[in-house]
């Protein structure tokens, strides 16, 4: 089964790297940019599912300062087509 | 009494380390994928980018088979100390409370610190007086302690913020100052300034450095009397 993890720092710890970019996208030219938080993406086949929530909990986030978000992806599509060129412009 | 120096892939601070240790006790670095502390009465867990700082700084080194000794020897009571990437490390092993984030200047920043003892009772700072100064660098991208409040005063009310940065030194926006702390029993303890590299006048800004590793051997052989 194919998964993917999203690790986002918690809601009020300071993070720094999303307020750079939320500064930068600005200086760039996009205007109306806000609440920017940069965290994660762990992708993986597991066999057991069930397994996920120990494997964040134990490794792949820090329960102390991130949120989790465990995503069980349909299928078994070893790589999910990209779709960052065909988004509506 | 003898040191044991922690020794991970990406370690760049053991050899300081072992350098300073040496200059009140006898001292050997431990490899990574070795279980034994051969014989060391205290453990010094290095500054550096232990396997990379891959997911998260100290995430990897914490399931090392050395820490695997390391957590049974800081659970028996033996004095482990972590500089740095080390202080990551026994956060990431849950045998110091919080975690250390990016700095909240973004910045990996490389400067001479001053510091104040809150606590100098305790098994690594004895040989300091109360808000006492030291003068010790810190060089660090990810060295913003955090930790939730009601553990912070759990902390705070237990004696186990040990230093403290003085005003305007706290350059990465550590919750409360915060510096260096203990675990509630004070065996274990971490710090992101680096006192391996603070002792020697001529090359460390002061020699204030030793004074942690002068009381870790206070520490270990006055238990032994």
């Amino acid at each position: 089964m194919r998964a993917r993890v999203l690790i986002r720092p918690k809601v009020g710890i300071l993070d720094p790297q999303g307020e750079a970019v939320e500064r930068a996208l600005p200086a760039l030219g996009f205007a109306g940019v806000a609440n920017v938080h940069v965290g994660r993406l762990v992708e993986l086949d597991v066999e057991d599912p069930a397994q996920l929530e120990g494997m964040c909990e134990k490794l792949l986030a820090n329960p102390l300062v991130e949120d989790y978000e465990v995503q069980l992806l349909d299928g078994n599509a070893e790589h999910e087509a990209p779709r960052s060129a065909s988004l509506p412009t | 009494m003898k040191f044991g120096v922690i020794q991970f892939p990406g370690s760049c601070d053991e050899v300081d380390a072992l350098n300073a240790v040496k200059k009140v006790g006898d001292a050997e670095l431990l490899w990574h994928g070795e279980r034994d502390l051969k014989g060391a009465d205290a453990i010094v867990v290095p500054g550096g980018f232990s396997y990379g700082d891959y997911l998260r700084a100290g995430a990897i080194a914490r399931f090392a088979p050395v820490m695997e000794a390391v957590i049974d020897f800081a659970n028996d009571g033996g004095l482990v100390l972590g500089i740095c990437n080390g202080f990551q490390v026994l956060c990431e092993a849950r045998l110091l409370p919080g975690a250390l984030l990016v700095n909240a200047n973004r910045r990996f920043t490389f400067r001479q610190l001053e510091l104040e003892v809150l606590n100098s009772g305790g098994s690594f700072t004895q040989g300091c007086a109360l808000d006492q100064r030291l003068s010790i660098p810190a060089k660090h991208s990810w060295g913003r302690y955090y930790a939730d409040e009601e553990t912070l005063a759990a902390m705070d009310r237990g004696g186990q913020i040990v230093l403290r940065y003085a005003p305007g030194e706290n350059f990465n926006g550590s919750a409360h100052d915060i510096a260096g702390v203990s675990n509630e029993r004070g065996n274990v303890f971490g710090l992101m300034p680096h006192p391996e590299h603070a002792v020697d006048e001529l090359t460390g800004g002061s020699a204030d450095g030793l004074k942690i590793f002068e009381s870790m051997r206070l520490t270990v052989e006055g238990a032994r009397v």
